[in-house]
């Protein structure tokens, strides 16, 4: 079932202006509930435009955004429960902390939805494991926190608010793979534990190559290609063409195909790379022996 | 949102009055000021107004920028006309008496002199910023005030913060924006609700933005000093600020406009 | 080789009841060298760092930057000039409102007169590609034009070194490239001595030399491939090895045995040919 619709949207900044641009050009999407979406692309291609569409930050001025089968703008009472529906979490997230205790920054949400006291405190608790997030740390003030903590927080802020769908801007921009490992993890479970649907916005493919389900590659301000992951990394070369650099296995898969070796060049994976190595090399020993 | 805002009001362009150096255009301007404040006649006021519209003219600076200029002062101009119109008492009978409001000629009269200063003021010193960069409206202060280093005045800091805060007002627009994009997406209500309301869903975009903008001084001042900053002692500029004919000769036919103005006190009987 | 910098059992806290963040830290820097320093976050790579400009001098133990020690004050300008700094956020290392002014910023600070500052930076703006901007305002170039800005800004002082902070943690692939590459073609083409700190495994491999850092200590240092052969030790310190070297070492895992250190994509394509071929 589609949860999250694009139709004929349309996006042009400073319209009239001298540094008129056109951000998206004509973009139609279906999201099916509970996929895990990768988007890529380079800067400037319009993917932050779109995502800001998705939850009403942005109005569109051509075009119409549909969540569960009904326009955002005109058959929903009120914009704000969209954006309850659709947790936008921004880049460096962080830099939104505010409250006292990490408890109350990320009751912060939930309080605007109006919900009870009990709900709410079931809401942060529920939020605050899906991230990590200890007892303690719940206590203590946000701004003591290491860096991943921090963003963790923010993370758990918009969880809390259990969004249908979670869209991630770069989450994991300037932490370490432990960091970068730990968020994505969560957030994956996240998507498996309640249904939810995931967009993940990312530069490194190999994150993207790891986690999503469907791939959406932008271009330009319109759609290069939405499919499933190994379709689109099947695309390699076109990919690597864009300047939207492929995962390294890929790239070695590609190289040994160029040498003669009859082997698929879908991998994106070390562990399916490491199969399809395998596989290959038992074949061919197991043809030498017969 | 909040990135559409001009900030410093500056246009860019390629005229005289651009091109003139920036000390000797706010000296001009300081200068345009004191002729207002002595001008107490209409010929004198008449004269100033003519004096502006010409430099205007010459910086091609559309006119109707002034309006969005004044537009904001427009409380403040009738507040004047209020104050004037009702309080100032003339000598002979007033020309309207309505139950205890009595307006007199002197008052009528005060007031189209406040309201004529007030407007060219405004539009005199508009244009000062209209036609220079901040950046050269900062260098021109800072050599200007240098005297006042004698007496131990901070002119090199005062013009260092200048400078920091023109680098970061777009940054920290940005920011702002970026912060309040975040709040809304948790749910908060910026644009609607009571007053009250209104102040406390403030909190939730200040308090970030003051930690942002500490963290953010914090490692600019690493930065600086890492580029051997330790204060205006023995600094050198990249840009020296260089008198040119043009520079004098206009400044020379100012002047010379000043004193026609200011001279015809004596020739014309004051208003006020 | 001679050394720029050196630091000799180097041990750091903020305060005297804080922990220790770093922990008898003993490190050479060579001239002209390309060094990498590698750790995850909160393993002091960063405070290190500030110690080679003396941002920061040691609790105890000497940090030395050609055989001037850190701590003599009067010298700290000197110290400064030949060893610049680069950070992680561009946007809060840029003084002015336009490019060239900004660049010029050391420049006006240690009294250059104005025409040689005028060659100087355009020199720096050459060098590091952003010539072309240098009219702009910083807030209308993108994060890795203002990166090489910031580049700029220190190269212009002809430092004989370039301390750089994680300089493109906050960068986009594109961005990421133009600034390493510049990074490169500085320690290559201009001899300029570089210690890069960065966590993006990627980004050291470039480097002649890779220090690898934990919990306030120098764990080991090598060259690329001797530290990334180490597939297991460096995953233990929550830390990425190359896809290549991954690779390389989840096939050994059943039972073959490959090399961990064919870092390059050819490198690792060529043995697997080998591997499968064979």
């Amino acid at each position: 079932m589609s949860v999250l619709k694009v139709e004929n949207l349309s996006y042009t900044y400073n319209v009239g202006m001298p540094g008129e641009t056109k951000a998206l050009n004509n973009i139609n999407i279906d999201i099916e509930e509970g996929t895990f979406v990768g988007v890529i692309g380079h800067t400037g291609c319009g993917k932050s435009t779109l995502i800001g569409h998705f939850n009403g930050l942005t109005k569109p001025q051509q075009g119409r955004i549909l969540l569960d089968g009904k326009d955002i703008w005109t058959e929903w009472e009120d914009i704000r429960q969209v954006r309850f529906n659709v947790g936008l979490v921004f880049q460096y997230p962080e830099y939104q902390l505010f409250e006292e205790t990490c408890y109350q920054d990320i009751a912060f949400g939930p309080k605007n939805m109006g919900l009870s006291e009990e709900e709410v405190d079931k809401r942060v608790k529920m939020a605050a494991k899906f991230c990590g997030i200890t007892d303690e740390m719940l206590k203590g003030s946000p701004f003591d926190l290491s860096g991943g903590q921090k963003r963790r927080i923010a993370i758990a802020g918009i969880i809390a608010m259990m969004p249908k769908v979670l869209v991630l801007d770069e989450p994991c921009a300037g932490l370490d793979p432990e960091g970068r490992e730990l968020i994505l993890s969560q957030v994956k479970n996240y998507q498996l534990t309640t249904g939810a649907t995931i967009i993940l916005v990312s530069h490194s493919m190999e994150d993207i190559a790891n986690y999503a389900d469907k791939v959406l590659v932008m271009e330009h301000g319109t759609i290069y290609k939405y499919a499933k992951t190994e379709e689109v990394f099947k695309d390699a070369e076109n990919l690597s063409r864009m300047g939207l650099g492929i995962p390294d296995v890929t790239r070695v898969f590609l190289k040994l195909k160029e040498k003669g070796v009859n082997i698929a060049t879908d991998v994106y994976t070390i562990p399916y790379a490491v199969k399809t190595l395998l596989k290959y090399k038992q074949e061919k020993e197991a043809a030498k022996n017969a | 949102m909040l990135k559409d805002i001009t900030i410093g009001q500056h246009f860019p362009g390629n005229s005289p009055v651009h091109k003139l150096d920036a000390r000797f255009k706010i000296l001009i301007t300081i200068g345009y000021v004191v002729v207002l404040f002595m001008s107490t006649n209409f010929v004198g006021l008449a004269l100033s107004a003519v004096f502006l519209l010409t430099v205007y003219k010459i910086s091609k600076i559309p006119l109707k920028m002034l309006k969005k200029s004044l537009k904001p002062m427009m409380p403040l101009i009738f507040f004047t006309v209020v104050l004037n119109l009702f309080f100032i008492k003339g000598p002979g009978a007033p020309l309207i008496s309505i139950w205890k409001i009595k307006i007199y000629l002197e008052g009528v009269l005060f007031c189209v002199v406040m309201v004529a200063r007030i407007i060219l003021l405004i539009c005199g010193t508009s244009l000062l910023t209209y036609t220079t960069s901040p950046l050269a409206l900062t260098d021109g202060l800072e050599s200007l005030l240098k005297p006042l280093n004698k007496i131990n005045f901070p002119v090199h800091e005062m013009s260092m913060m200048m400078t920091i805060a023109l680098r970061f007002i777009p940054t920290l627009i940005e920011e702002t924006d970026k912060i309040m994009s975040a709040q809304k997406s948790r749910g908060a209500m910026l644009d609607s609700g009571k007053f009250k309301d209104r102040i406390k869903a403030l909190v939730p975009i200040l308090i970030p933005l003051f930690i942002s903008s500490f963290r953010r001084a914090t490692e600019l001042a690493t930065a600086m000093e890492c580029r051997c900053y330790h204060g205006g002692e023995g600094r050198t500029r990249l840009k020296q600020l260089v008198i040119t004919k043009s520079d004098i000769i206009s400044t020379v036919l100012c002047i010379i406009c000043f004193a026609i103005i200011i001279s015809t006190r004596s020739f014309f009987t004051r208003v006020i | 080789m001679e050394n720029i910098l050196k630091a000799e059992n180097v041990w750091f806290r903020y305060t005297e009841e804080s922990d220790w963040i770093l922990k008898g830290i003993n490190l050479d820097v060579k001239k002209g060298e390309f060094l990498a320093i590698l750790g995850s976050n909160g393993c002091g790579k960063s405070t290190l760092a500030k110690h080679f400009n003396a941002i920061l001098v040691p609790g105890k133990g000497d940090v030395t930057v050609r055989n001037i020690n850190t701590k003599e004050e009067e010298k700290l300008l000197d110290i400064r000039q030949k060893v610049g700094m680069v950070f992680q956020n561009p946007d809060n290392q840029i003084v002015a409102t336009i490019v060239e002014d900004d660049v010029a910023f050391a420049l006006e600070n240690i009294g250059v007169s104005p025409k040689e500052m005028r060659e100087r930076i355009d020199d720096a703006m050459k060098k590091t590609g952003i010539y072309e901007f240098r009219n702009k305002a910083p807030h209308n170039l993108s994060g890795g034009q203002k990166q090489r800005v910031a580049i700029a800004g220190i190269i212009a002082m002809r430092p004989e070194c370039i301390v750089l902070d994680e300089p493109t943690a906050m960068l986009d692939p594109m961005g990421r490239e133009a600034v390493i590459n510049t990074i490169k073609s500085l320690n290559k083409e201009y001899g300029i001595t570089v210690v890069l700190i960065t966590h993006y495994m990627d980004e050291a491999a470039q480097a002649d030399r890779i220090v690898v850092m934990n919990e306030g200590r120098v764990e080991k240092i090598g060259t690329p491939k001797e530290i990334f052969s180490q597939v297991e030790w460096i995953k233990s310190l929550a830390l990425d090895v190359p896809q290549t070297s991954d690779l390389a070492w989840q096939i050994n895992q059943h039972g073959y045995n490959l090399s961990t250190s064919a870092i390059s994509i050819d490198e690792c394509a060529n043995q697997l040919y080998k591997f499968l071929e064979e």
